[in-house]
């Protein structure tokens, strides 16, 4: 399966990807389009990537998970055109107990946030058009 | 028998989002004087009409890998400039 996808996530699927009779615990995380952004109400939004390193590093990131904690891992994120309440990105991880699900699902999203070459372009309620910058966000948090 | 290393070295930048739309173009070929480095590419993509958009330090890739400004670019390399990351 591949980590980036033009159509819709689907998370069952997902699930089932990485379900097995030995995996009791399964944590999952969905991240979904918002209506706002630092107060602007947003209509919608387009996802772009660098598409061969976005893989790459998704991979990267599933396999030291994998290294790390007793788990298997389900990670997709959407590109495209996206409306409000549409899954952008999905984390599932499956394991024998929950402690490990729980841990791995988190520092999954949190490194796909954090490293894989993905940009947002908001469309707002007001007719202006911006890319999404974080790293501005926090400046100004 | 010891290689001879090229006296310049020709990389493909790619540019992204809104680099893409500073520089105008989302891909570039540049040859520089070898050695060279991640950030000596970034050098001279801010010398570019549009360039001085691009942060002195901004995140790099080198051949789909992130990569730091000191890591050394060889001839063929692809260079990418990634704007702040906006993922999840």
């Amino acid at each position: 399966m591949s980590y980036l996808t033009a159509g819709p996530i689907d998370v069952a699927a997902l699930h089932s990807a990485v379900h097995a009779p030995d995996r009791g615990g399964v944590a999952a995380f969905v991240g979904l389009v918002r209506d706002h952004h630092q107060g602007r109400a947003v209509l919608r939004l387009e996802y772009s990537a660098y598409g061969p390193m976005a893989e790459a590093e998704c991979a990267r990131i599933v396999a030291e998970a994998e290294a790390r904690w007793r788990v298997a891992i389900a990670l997709q994120h959407r590109l495209g055109a996206l409306a409000i309440g549409d899954a952008a990105v999905a984390v599932v991880a499956a394991s024998a107990h929950r402690d490990d699900a729980f841990a791995a699902c988190r520092h999954v999203i949190e490194e796909v946030k954090r490293r894989v070459p993905v940009w947002k372009r908001e469309y707002y309620a007001d007719g202006t058009v911006a890319w999404v910058d974080p790293t501005a966000a926090m400046q100004h948090a | 028998m010891a290689a001879i290393a090229p006296a310049s070295v020709t990389v493909r930048v790619l540019l992204f989002a809104s680099y893409a739309e500073s520089l105008g173009a989302d891909s570039l070929d540049l040859t520089l004087s070898s050695p060279a480095t991640v950030g000596g590419v970034v050098e001279r993509l801010r010398a570019l009409p549009g360039g001085r958009l691009l942060p002195p330090k901004p995140l790099c890739a080198r051949n789909l890998a992130h990569a730091d400004a000191a890591e050394p670019v060889t001839d063929g390399d692809e260079i990418a400039v990634l704007p702040p990351l906006a993922g999840g």
